[in-house]
């Protein structure tokens, strides 16, 4: 027990031996989970640049220059371009009518948000093509004003806009209510515009909620596969994100064509693992110089 | 409605944002998702029965909650573990790998789906040890389990993490002055004290594994009747244009999550009671 090593210091801070387990327990704890951890997070995550650059760089690069690829990129930038600014606005002025104001079915109303979440994304996809395919409620309208949102990128688009749907608001709701609305009652006391409080006073407050919600938002627009993929078409070169076109080279059997695109993917989590890591840390921040504030 | 909220603010925008908040979730959310019940209803209740418990379609349902379930269980146990882990020692790379426990959210399911495949092939990183030793997990039901597991990790270690870490010393001190021994402790004081936030963490986990497709379908072999999951059934019928099966199937899953969801949302009201 008087040995003092790292993994030793914080149970020693909260009392020694009394609140705190064996040293032989504790190596053996963390050893178990660790195993589990890098068993079925870090090998995979690894597994996938292995492979990438399974056959050299050459033709890494050579995989990513491929036409459809390139176009399913150009898709999926635009899904996320769409998809990220259009929930943004949605979870600002939800966490707004929620955070600030109080009135009868609030909790209705944020279990509802939260939905898109609990529904499978296969089951998020059918119901687009239930509404706007040949069969469904508006299809035959569609047809006959040669509109087509199935199939096409209009359906990929509204696929997403409903998997990414509660991700910025979830996390701005609790934020601003933690937050109270003392402040921006003062700053409207002072003269101050609705406009101008939520920009000069809320937005600074909530910056790094609102840029947590952005980057999850986005990582989710950018990598869904399940929504994407019932309503997408599949058409090679036109209604491919990345994520289908990652399927569809590995159903071909150039796998390491398909872990090049994977990679890029794979890439996108690691940046947004990191910068989530970073708001998280600035949230906390904020957080606590508000309560010694006070 | 406005009356409501500016009682007792002078804070403005409430009507027009809670307005335009529900009319977006309405067009985004409630509409769609409405779609699939009318669908439901143009079946007549035999066609509706017939469609949701044909046998291939009951063999999917075993094996989609069966693995979900199991995979629960195992995030249940292993979550509670790397959160105590992560909460309670320190070890080099902590913060690294405490990051990393996200990476389930933020890696898209397909990649995680070919990864995972390749992995456990016969001549992948694990594979070509665990095949010759008669473990096979890629392309039978055990795939599903691996895939399930690996979606599901985040939930029981975030939902446990917070409460371990507002967990009071002093409680912990109290037992053992009692003459509580660690186990006992742990038995008696802190499980009971962390339940709540673990079973929430199992149920968000099993929600996710049982509506999850990506991930899987690349490792699951997908055989009709042994290895094929709900989620793919649903996408079979649409692409045999079989739109009323695929719906009454997805209404079927759509209910369960909504009962799953509201059982989520009454344990999470119990957890806070906890805390405060």
């Amino acid at each position: 027990m008087h040995v003092s090593t790292g993994f030793q210091k914080s149970a020693e801070k909260v009392g020694g031996s009394r609140v705190s387990e064996p040293a032989w327990i504790r190596y053996l704890l963390i050893t178990i989970a660790l195993a589990f951890l890098g068993l079925f997070l870090l090998l995979p995550l690894a597994a996938v640049f292995v492979q990438a650059f399974d056959k050299g760089w050459e033709a890494y690069l050579a995989a990513l220059h491929e036409p459809d690829t390139l176009s399913a990129i150009w898709l999926t930038l635009l899904t996320a371009l769409i998809c990220v600014p259009v929930n943004l606005f949605f979870g600002i002025v939800a966490a707004w009518s929620i955070a600030k104001f109080s009135f009868p079915g609030k909790s209705l109303l944020i279990t509802l948000i939260d939905l898109p979440f609990s529904v499978s994304p296969v089951v998020s996809g059918l119901i687009y093509v239930l509404i706007f395919g040949l069969q469904g409620w508006l299809g035959p309208w569609l047809q006959a004003h040669d509109i087509q949102i199935i199939f096409a990128v209009p359906g990929i688009v509204l696929a997403t806009i409903f998997v990414t749907f509660p991700f910025v608001a979830r996390e701005l709701i609790p934020l601003m209510e933690s937050q109270g609305r003392e402040e921006e009652e003062a700053a409207l006391t002072l003269g101050a515009s609705g406009l101008q409080t939520f920009f000069r006073v809320t937005f600074p407050n909530i910056k790094w909620g609102v840029l947590y919600g952005v980057i999850l938002c986005n990582a989710r627009a950018m990598g869904e596969f399940g929504a994407v993929s019932v309503v997408s078409g599949h058409v090679r070169g036109s209604t491919n994100t990345i994520p289908l076109q990652v399927e569809i080279l590995y159903n071909e059997y150039s796998y390491a064509a398909a872990f090049a695109v994977a990679s890029l993917l794979a890439l996108l989590a690691v940046a947004t693992l990191a910068v989530k890591t970073v708001a998280e840390w600035k949230i906390q921040q904020s957080l606590s110089t508000n309560e010694t504030e006070r | 409605m406005g009356s409501f909220g500016k009682k007792n603010t002078v804070l403005p925008g409430f009507g027009p944002t809670l307005g335009y908040t529900i009319f977006y979730l309405s067009i985004i959310v409630l509409i769609p998702l409405s779609a699939l019940f009318f669908k439901t209803a143009t079946l007549t209740w035999d066609q509706f029965v017939a469609a949701v418990s044909a046998p291939r379609v009951l063999a999917s349902y075993r094996i989609t909650f069966g693995s979900a379930l199991l995979a629960a269980g195992v995030n249940a146990v292993f979550g509670v573990l790397a959160a105590w882990v992560l909460v309670r020692y320190r070890f080099p790379g902590k913060k690294l790998i405490d990051a990393l426990v996200d990476l389930p959210f933020a890696l898209p399911t397909a990649v995680a789906g070919i990864t995972l495949a390749s992995v456990y092939s016969p001549d992948g990183w694990l594979g070509r040890y665990l095949v010759p030793l008669g473990i096979e997990i890629a392309f039978t039901p055990l795939g599903i389990l691996v895939a399930m597991i690996f979606i599901g990790l985040p939930f029981v270690v975030r939902t446990v993490q917070p409460v371990l870490e507002e967990l009071d010393h002093e409680i912990e001190e109290a037992a053992s002055c009692l003459g509580a021994n660690r186990w006992q402790t742990f038995c008696r004081v802190i499980f009971p004290t962390m339940l709540p936030a673990v079973l929430t963490g199992f149920a968000l986990s099993f929600a996710r594994a049982v509506g999850e497709y990506g991930s899987i379908i690349f490792i699951a072999g997908n055989m009709p009747m042994v290895s094929e999951i709900t989620p793919l059934l649903i996408i079979t019928k649409l692409e045999q244009y079989d739109y009323a099966g695929a719906t009454a199937i997805a209404t079927v899953m759509l209910m369960f999550s909504f009962c799953l969801l509201l059982s989520i949302n009454l344990l999470q009201k119990w957890s806070r009671r906890f805390s405060d």
